[in-house]
């Protein structure tokens, strides 16, 4: 396939990652590398094939409606680069 | 004692010969003198190893030891541990504390192990070589200029420098067993839902399993006793009678122990790519299966060989859905400077994320993303259905299907790290077992030119974990590959710090 800059871009911008315009062309040519390896796939004949998403092909099982796990929000917060009074802080994103 | 298996050092635990603390130190002096050099580790906690080793001691000293209790362990660092940090070989993860244990650490803990540490790997388990990690990349001990194999590469180089006893791993596309095959130890995947994905950092959730490594088919068994079982907290995890994986290792079979099973050798597993000396070993091999009683029968297995291209849309598919948590919001690494939320995400994870972890993510956004879902997603689900029909048509004839573990030896470091494609081909043989969720193991059987290990695989259909380790037992107990160990010089030199890839 022709992968290009501006499909990196996107793919990124998507992706949330921001790409260094230094290394732009290096990561195209190896994800062209890959695509091409992907591209196998396309000349398979798959016409009436159930795709399979799990390898056991079990159905999820249900539980009981009800409080499992005890409130360990101070734990986790914890762990957070920005968090106060039981919020995790972030940016403003409204002005 | 280092040389013991976990069989034999739990005996010698309970007859008193040594203490759990005398054979924790004894390893630890062993981290502590080779791990500068191999990396394997990322994490060593000797406080936290003696005292467990200290309650293996009381435990065994009123007698309520199992077969495990005492027996030195660690971690791949993917699978999390309260109080001990969990990296997943990433800057973004490198200083995260979970505050619970993963499932299958919690289980191995009540089995009365001993925690040592957690092990490097390719950074996020993205990787066949152990060279993506940020706290630089592990090497073999069986020469030091080569790659363990990846992505459980640490705890593979570990098992096999006799750092530890025993050890876990995980597997999305081989990452127990090519390392175990490049490291010269033995590494099991188990079936798809055995042992539970709670607090194994997800990478492909459909792929995923964990796994032990040992030095042979029986402690790998023991190991796995330890780990399976159903977990509510993982929705995947499967609820099945409680099975005794060792259960068929203990029979007494006489000199063929091996007669009435079939043996499927698929054409596709042999020939091209292959190197010479990975395929002479592997008819060796099966040589000693066929002396043991085995009957060897050809399998066609046809569209096997799509098994890459199918991984490598699912596999990153799942893995930029899994990845998209690392945020900077609630754990790990955040940018410094942003201008605003956007951006925040999008420095903070170009800086904690390395390259082959990105190029993943940016594939599966891609293979998800508006008008490209069917072409990519949705074929490669229906090819892995193809590739699952192959494999149960060949059961019908055979009971395992034995081959090369991978195509090749290891490699030297660097060699194959700025070509991801060739990269990807090592797990050729591996990654049919993570589509169809079937078990699968490797052990040694013998030795390349190079003087590095080469691995023979044994896959069965699903819950055949316990057929699968008989006949591996049996091979070890007709062979001493896996008694072989690599020579270790202490200190020969140091790695650069972490951080410095």
């Amino acid at each position: 396939m022709n992968l290009s800059l501006a499909d990196v871009y996107r793919i990124a911008h998507l992706a949330r990652l921001e790409i260094d315009a230094a290394h732009a062309e290096e990561v195209r040519t190896k994800l062209a590398s890959i695509f091409g390896l992907i591209d196998e796939l396309t000349a398979v004949d798959t016409t009436g094939v159930a795709p399979m998403a799990h390898a056991q092909d079990a159905t999820l099982p249900l539980r009981e409606d009800v409080v499992s796990e005890v409130d360990a929000s101070d734990c986790y917060q914890a762990l957070a680069p920005a968090a106060d009074d039981g919020l995790y802080l972030v940016p403003k994103v409204l002005e | 004692m280092i040389e013991a298996s976990i069989a034999e050092l739990s005996a010698s635990l309970r007859a008193k010969r040594f203490s759990s603390v005398e054979l924790t130190q004894a390893h630890l002096a062993r981290i502590d003198a080779l791990d500068g050099t191999l990396n394997a580790f990322i994490t060593v906690d000797a406080g936290r190893a003696i005292a467990d080793a200290r309650a293996a001691d009381n435990a065994i000293g009123k007698g309520d030891g199992g077969p495990l209790t005492g027996i030195p362990i660690a971690h791949k660092d993917i699978l999390v541990t309260a109080g001990m940090r969990t990296t997943c070989g990433s800057r973004m993860l490198a200083n995260y504390i979970s505050p619970f244990d993963a499932d299958v650490v919690d289980r191995l803990a009540r089995g009365g192990t001993v925690l040592l540490g957690k092990t490097n790997m390719d950074e996020f388990a993205m990787g066949s070589s152990s060279e993506t990690s940020y706290f630089g990349p592990v090497r073999n001990p069986w020469h030091l200029d080569y790659v363990p194999g990846g992505s459980s590469g640490g705890s593979a180089a570990a098992v096999a420098a006799r750092l530890v006893a025993g050890g876990t791993g995980t597997d999305t596309g081989g990452s127990i067993r090519q390392p175990a095959a490049m490291s010269g130890v033995c590494g099991l995947k188990p079936t798809y839902g055995v042992c539970s994905r709670y607090g194994l950092v997800a990478f492909a959730s459909s792929l995923d399993q964990a796994g032990p490594f040992a030095r042979s088919a029986e402690d790998l068994a023991l190991l796995l006793n330890a780990m399976a079982g159903h977990d509510p907290r993982d929705s995947t995890s499967l609820d099945r009678p409680v099975e005794d994986y060792a259960r068929l290792v203990r029979e007494d079979r006489g000199g063929k122990p091996l007669a009435g099973i079939r043996i499927g050798l698929p054409a596709e597993y042999s020939g091209a790519g292959v190197d010479a000396d990975v395929a002479g070993a592997i008819d060796e091999a099966l040589g000693v299966l066929r002396a043991l009683g085995a009957e060897t029968v050809a399998v066609a297995l046809p569209n096997v060989r799509l098994a890459i291209p199918v991984y490598y849309v699912i596999a990153p598919a799942e893995a930029s859905s899994n990845l998209s948590r690392f945020d900077g919001v609630r754990y790990g690494h955040r940018a410094a400077t942003y201008a605003d939320l956007t951006d925040m995400y999008a420095k903070t994870r170009a800086e904690g994320f390395g390259a082959e972890v990105k190029r993943r993510i940016l594939v599966g956004t891609y293979v998800l993303s508006h008008g490209y879902y069917d072409a990519y997603y949705l074929k490669a689900q229906q090819v892995r259905r193809l590739i699952a029909d192959d494999f149960r048509a060949a059961y019908e004839k055979c009971d395992a299907i034995a081959g090369p573990t991978s195509p090749t030896a290891a490699f030297k470091i660097g060699a194959k790290s700025d070509d991801p494609v060739q990269m990807y081909l090592n797990d050729i043989f591996t990654i049919a077992a993570n589509l169809t969720g079937a078990p699968a193991l490797s052990i040694p059987c013998g030795f390349a030119r190079s003087g590095l290990p080469i691995g023979l695989q044994l896959q069965g259909p699903a819950f055949t974990e316990a057929k699968l380790l008989d006949v591996a037992h049996r091979f070890q107990q007709a062979t001493d590959w896996h008694r072989r160990a690599p020579t270790l010089a202490e200190n020969p030199g140091s790695l650069p710090p972490e951080g410095a890839q």
